[in-house]
C-alpha cells in the first residue's frame, strides 16, 4: 500500500548481455542461451532489505532474465505474485510482444524474494504502472540483438532484417532464421544503447492491447496442477497448525496438552512467543501442534485445553465503540483539506444536509487461507509461501529468528500462486510462524491457517464512522462539502500510538468535486486488533459516504444523480489539490504526470450512462444507481440495476465504465473489474467483522458471508480507449459499486441505506 | 488400511476412515488439485464426484468413499480436455485459480445430469461454489458454452 519508490518510469535503466555470467547457472537457464538482465531498480529497494550478494560478485545486478535457449524457447522471469490479477499473463507478454516472441513459446519463471528486483510488493494496483517502459525497452533491445545478429548470419546490413513472430526475417527474399539460431551470435553482441531502440507504437503491437491472450496458467488451473501455498509438499514436511490467542496481545497462561499427544499423527506441540506491541508483521504467539498431516494437526488442536489471558483488548465491544467514533467526529483532530471557509458557507447557506454512514470491518477472506513452508538446513532457510511480498517476507524471517542481516541472502522465499490475495497476504506473519517451528521443531513445517484462523485473526479493514455535511444557495448550488471520517488507523498496526488516520488520500481528501468550500478532516481513536489494508483500502468507506452523499444531494436539489455528479464536477481540469493547503499523495506518483483529471471522470460518467441506459424506463420496481470514483490513478463510474420484489433486493445488471489509460491486457481489465464488482457486492450485501470482548465474532463463511452465482447479473465493462500512461487495475473497481448499489436501492424505493451490509436491514 | 479407488485406480492408503476425504485426497493420495476453503461443506473448492455426484470431500469421512467411485480433478479426463475444460480456457475463466477446482467439478457433475442446463439451473447447481476473485458470470458463460461442445461430440 505503501510507496517506498520515487517514480521510476523516468529512471534510467540498466540494461546488459549477461549470457556469460557464472550465476545463470542456478537461475534454471541452459547454458548457450541468450540471456539479458534488465535493472528494474534504483539499487537499494527498500530499507529493511539493504543486502547486496549479487553486487559483490559482479558489478551489475540483473533484475530481470530475458533469455532464448538454443531450442528457441524464450524465459521471462515475473517477479510479481500472481493472485488472480494476471501478472504472470500481462507483464510478460510485454516483453514478448515487443520482441516479437511467440506467445506459446514463452515460459514464465516465478522469481524468489529478492532486493534486486527492486520492489516485488505487489500490492497498491501498481505492478503495470511500475514496469510498463522497463519492460517494453528490455523487449525492445532483445529484438534490435537478434536483429544485429541475423544481420551478422547473412552478412547484411541490420535494416535488412525484420524480426516477426519468432523470427528473423531477410527482406526480399524467403530466408528466415528462427530465434534459437540467432542465440548463439546475439549472446556475443554489445547491448545497444537505449537511444537506439525503437518502441512499438499501437498499431505494431501483436498481443499488447488485443482481445483473446489465453491465460498463461490457465489449463494447469483446469486440471488442478499448479502450486498454490497450500500445496506445498515434499519427503518429510510435517504440517502445524496453531491455536491462537483470542484477542490480540493476549497469551498464553497455562495449556495441557496430554489430549492432543493421543491423537495419531501428532509429533508435537510448540508454544509460540506472546506478541507484543506493535504487531507489526509479527507472530500472533499461541500453540502450534505439529503432526505428520493436516488431519491430525486439525484434531490435536480441538484437543488442546488452553487458559489464555487476555490482555489489554479484552474489553474492546464493536457495537459500543460507534458511540466513540460518533464523539470523536465531535472534535476531529486533524484538518486534511481547506478551501475557502466551510462554516461561512454554512452560515450563509440557504439550506444545509447532513449525513452520516458506517461501514463495518471487513476481512480479506482470500479463498486460500494464508499457508507458508519452511526448510532449515546448514543456515540456509527455503521458504516456500503464497505471499504478495516475497522480500517483506524474507526480511520478516530474518528478524524472527536473530538472523544476521548479512546474510539475509541465505533466506530464499519462493512464491507460490495465490488462492486470492487482496491485501492479506502482504503480510507476512504466517511466513515468521512456517519460520520458527521450522526451527524450533528442527523439522521442516507447513503452517496451514484454517477459515477460522483466517477470519478471526487478520488483519481487518477497520470500520468507520463518516460524518458529511453540504450547503445550498438559493439556487440549489452546493457551496460547501464537509467530510469527516474516523477509522481505527492502518498506522496503529506498526505504532500503537497512532490514533488517527495516516491518510485521507484514498478517496476523502482526494474528492474531485468543484466546490468552493471545502473542509475534509479526521477524528481520532484507538485501537483493539490488527488493522490491514484490504482492497481499495479506506476508498471503501470513503466512496460509499461520498458517493451516496452525492446521491442524496442530487434528490435534495431535484436534479438527475448522473447530470448533478457532472455538474459537481464542473470544468474540465487538472484539480490542484496544493491550492487547498492539502499535500496529496496521489498513490506514490507526481502528480503532473498522472494528474487528478475532471475531464477523464466525467467521460467515464458519461460512457456508462449511456451504454447502461442511464434514464430509459424501466419495469415497475426497477431502477438504476450511479457513482463516480478515483483511484489508483484510474477512473471508474458504476451503474447497477436493482428490483424489488416483497420487500427483496435483487441485482439486475452491473455496468461500469473504467479508464486506466493505455490498456494492455483487455481481457485482465475486464476480469478485474468483474472480481473488484463481486468483491464489493460481498461486502455491501454481506461483510460485517465485528468483536466482543476483543474476540472476532465471525468464524466462517455461515456467518461471513460471501456473494454466490446467485447474487450476480452479468457483468459489462466498457474500457476507455485511451494513450494515457497505464495506471491500475487491481482495486478501482471496488469503491464505486456499494454507493451505487445503495442509490440504486433509494431509487428503486426511497429507502436511504445509510450504514453496511445491507443484509442487517432483511432485504438481501 | 484403508482401499479407495481414486481416478481409476484402486490405492492403499494407512489412514483413519473417520478422516474427511479432502485430507486423504491431498495428504495420502498427494492430489492436491482438490482444495480446502472452509473445511465446513460451506464453499465447494474441495468437491470432488463419488460415483459421479458432486459431494464436499471436507465433510465426507473416508469410510463413506469406501468401494465407490472417487473423481477427482486431476482425474475429471485424460488430457484436460472434458468440455468443461475446454469452455474454461476459452472464457479465461479462472482469476487466482483456487476455487476452479471445485467450480469445474460441480459444473461437469451439473451437465452429466442436465446437458442443456438454463440460468437457472446453472445458478442452483453452482451456489454452493465461492469464488472470492469473482468469476461467477465467466462461469455461467462457459456452462453454457461447455454444453454445446459436449453436444458436438456426441
Ligand atoms: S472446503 Fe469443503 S466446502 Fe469448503
Ligand atoms: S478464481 Fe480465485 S477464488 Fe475463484
Amino acid at each position: 500500500m505503501k510507496d517506498t519508490q520515487s517514480p521510476e518510469l523516468i529512471q534510467p535503466l540498466e540494461i546488459e548481455n549477461v549470457s556469460r555470467r557464472r550465476f545463470l547457472s542456478n537461475a534454471g537457464i541452459a547454458s548457450g542461451s541468450f540471456v539479458l538482465g534488465v535493472q528494474l531498480s534504483p539499487a537499494i529497494a527498500s530499507v529493511e532489505n539493504q543486502t547486496d550478494e549479487v553486487k559483490t560478485s559482479d558489478n551489475f545486478s540483473p533484475d530481470v532474465f530475458v533469455s532464448i535457449e538454443p531450442d528457441g524457447q524464450v524465459k521471462i522471469i515475473c517477479h510479481r505474485s500472481e493472485m488472480g490479477q494476471g501478472v504472470r499473463s500481462t507483464l510478460p507478454l510485454l516483453v514478448a510482444d515487443e520482441m516479437d516472441a511467440d506467445w506459446s513459446r514463452v515460459t514464465v519463471e516465478q522469481a524468489i524474494g529478492d532486493q534486486k528486483y527492486g520492489s516485488q510488493n505487489t500490492d497498491g494496483s501498481r505492478s503495470v504502472r511500475k514496469n510498463y517502459l522497463k519492460l517494453k525497452q528490455a523487449g525492445a533491445i532483445a529484438k534490435t540483438m537478434l536483429t544485429q545478429a541475423a544481420a551478422i548470419a547473412w552478412k547484411v546490413k541490420p535494416t535488412s532484417v525484420e524480426i516477426k513472430q519468432h523470427k528473423a526475417l531477410l527482406k526480399g527474399s524467403n530466408q528466415a532464421l528462427d530465434f534459437g539460431q540467432l542465440v548463439k551470435v546475439a549472446a556475443t553482441l554489445q547491448v545497444p544503447a537505449r537511444d537506439q531502440l525503437q518502441l512499438k507504437n499501437e498499431n505494431e503491437q501483436v498481443y499488447i492491447g488485443k482481445e483473446d491472450i489465453k491465460l498463461l496458467d490457465g489449463e494447469l488451473i483446469t486440471q488442478g496442477q499448479t502450486t498454490f501455498g497450500f500445496d506445498v509438499d515434499f519427503e518429510g514436511l510435517k504440517v502445524a497448525v496453531i491455536a491462537r490467542p483470542p484477542v490480540v496481545f493476549g497469551k498464553v497462561k497455562s495449556f495441557d496438552a496430554s489430549e492432543t499427544m493421543k491423537v495419531p499423527g501428532v509429533i508435537k506441540v510448540v508454544e509460540l512467543p506472546a506478541l507484543t506491541p506493535p504487531a507489526a508483521f509479527k507472530m500472533l504467539g499461541g500453540i502450534a501442534v505439529i503432526a505428520e498431516h493436516t488431519y491430525a494437526a486439525i484434531k490435536g488442536r480441538e484437543k488442546l485445553k488452553i487458559e489464555w489471558e487476555h490482555g489489554t483488548n479484552q474489553n474492546h465491544q464493536t457495537q459500543a465503540h460507534e458511540q466513540v467514533f460518533r464523539e470523536a467526529l465531535k472534535k476531529p483532530s486533524t484538518v486534511v483539506r481547506k478551501r475557502g471557509d466551510y462554516s461561512s458557507a454554512e452560515k450563509s447557506a440557504s439550506k444545509t444536509f447532513e449525513a452520516d454512514y458506517y461501514v463495518p470491518g471487513l476481512a480479506h477472506a482470500t479463498m486460500e487461507p494464508p499457508a507458508a513452508t519452511a526448510r532449515i538446513k546448514d543456515e540456509k532457510v527455503e521458504v516456500w509461501a503464497c505471499t504478495q511480498t516475497p522480500q517483506s517476507a524474507q526480511a520478516n524471517v530474518m528478524r524472527t529468528l536473530n538472523f544476521p542481516q548479512e546474510k539475509i541472502g541465505n533466506i530464499e522465499v519462493n512464491v507460490t500462486l495465490l488462492g486470492g490475495g487482496f491485501g492479506r497476504k502482504s503480510k507476512p506473519d504466517y511466513v515468521a510462524e512456517a519460520a520458527y517451528l521450522a526451527d524450533e521443531s528442527k523439522m521442516p513445517i507447513k503452517v496451514l491457517w484454517t477459515r477460522e484462523d483466517e477470519l478471526q485473526h487478520g488483519y481487518y479493514h477497520s470500520p468507520s464512522y463518516q460524518k458529511l455535511a453540504a450547503t445550498f444557495d438559493q439556487n440549489k448550488k452546493v457551496t460547501g462539502w464537509h467530510h469527516s471520517m474516523v477509522n481505527h488507523p492502518i498506522g496503529s498496526t506498526f505504532n500503537p500510538a497512532a490514533k488517527t488516520a495516516g491518510s485521507a488520500d484514498l478517496g476523502q481528501g482526494d474528492m474531485m468535486f468543484d466546490i468552493p468550500n471545502i473542509l475534509v478532516d479526521l477524528g481520532d481513536t484507538e485501537t483493539f486488533y490488527r488493522i490491514g489494508w484490504v482492497r481499495s483500502v479506506t476508498n471503501i468507506n470513503n466512496a460509499f459516504a461520498a458517493g451516496s452523499f452525492a446521491d442524496e444531494l442530487a434528490h435534495e436539489a431535484g436534479k438527475d444523480p448522473k447530470d448533478f455528479l457532472l455538474e459537481l464536477i464542473g470544468k474540465d481540469q487538472a484539480v490542484d489539490f496544493s491550492k487547498d493547503d492539502y499535500k496529496y499523495g496521489n498513490y506514490g506518483e507526481d502528480i503532473n504526470q498522472y494528474p487528478a483529471s475532471t475531464a477523464r471522470l466525467k467521460n467515464v460518467i458519461n460512457l456508462v450512462a449511456e451504454k447502461s441506459g442511464w434514464g430509459k424506463k424501466l419495469p415497475e420496481g426497477r431502477a438504476m444507481g450511479i457513482a463516480a470514483h478515483r483511484s489508483f490513478l484510474s477512473y471508474v463510474a458504476t451503474v447497477v440495476e436493482v428490483s424489488v420484489n416483497k420487500g427483496r433486493i435483487k441485482i439486475e445488471a452491473i455496468h461500469s465504465a473504467v479508464d486506466v489509460g493505455k490498456v494492455l491486457n483487455p481481457d485482465r481489465v475486464r476480469s478485474q473489474m468483474e472480481g473488484a464488482a463481486i468483491f464489493a457486492a460481498s461486502l455491501a450485501l454481506y461483510g460485517e467483522i465485528t468483536a466482543e470482548n476483543g474476540q472476532i465474532q465471525q468464524s466462517n463463511f455461515h456467518d461471513y458471508p460471501l456473494a454466490r452465482m446467485t447474487d450476480i447479473p452479468e457483468i459489462q465493462t466498457h474500457i476507455v480507449k485511451s494513450s494515457e500512461l497505464p495506471t491500475g487495475i487491481g482495486e478501482p473497481g471496488v469503491p464505486p459499486f456499494a454507493p451505487a448499489l445503495c442509490n440504486a436501492i433509494f431509487a428503486a424505493t426511497g429507502k436511504r441505506y445509510r450504514r453496511l451490509p445491507l443484509k442487517q436491514f432483511g432485504i438481501v | 488400511m484403508v482401499e479407495l479407488k481414486i481416478n481409476g485406480q484402486t490405492q492403499k492408503l494407512d489412514l483413519d476412515p473417520e478422516m474427511p476425504l479432502l485430507w486423504a485426497l491431498r495428504d495420502f493420495a498427494k492430489l492436491t488439485g482438490s482444495k480446502y476453503g472452509c473445511g465446513k461443506g460451506l464453499c465447494g473448492a474441495c468437491t470432488v464426484h463419488i460415483d459421479g455426484q458432486p459431494i464436499r470431500s471436507c465433510v465426507t469421512p473416508v469410510s463413506a468413499a469406501l468401494g465407490k467411485t472417487i473423481t477427482t480433478i486431476e482425474g475429471l479426463s485424460e488430457n484436460g480436455d472434458h468440455p468443461v475444460q475446454q469452455a474454461w480456457i476459452e472464457h479465461n475463466v479462472p482469476q487466482c485459480g483456487y476455487c476452479q477446482s471445485g467450480q469445474i467439478m460441480s459444473a461437469s457433475a451439473l451437465l452429466a445430469n442436465n446437458p442443456a442446463p438454463s440460468d437457472e439451473d446453472i445458478d442452483t447447481a453452482m451456489a454452493g461454489n465461492l469464488c472470492r476473485c469473482g468469476t461467477y458470470p465467466r462461469i455461467r458463460k462457459a456452462i453454457h458454452h461447455a454444453a454445446k461442445l459436449a453436444k458436438e461430440v456426441k
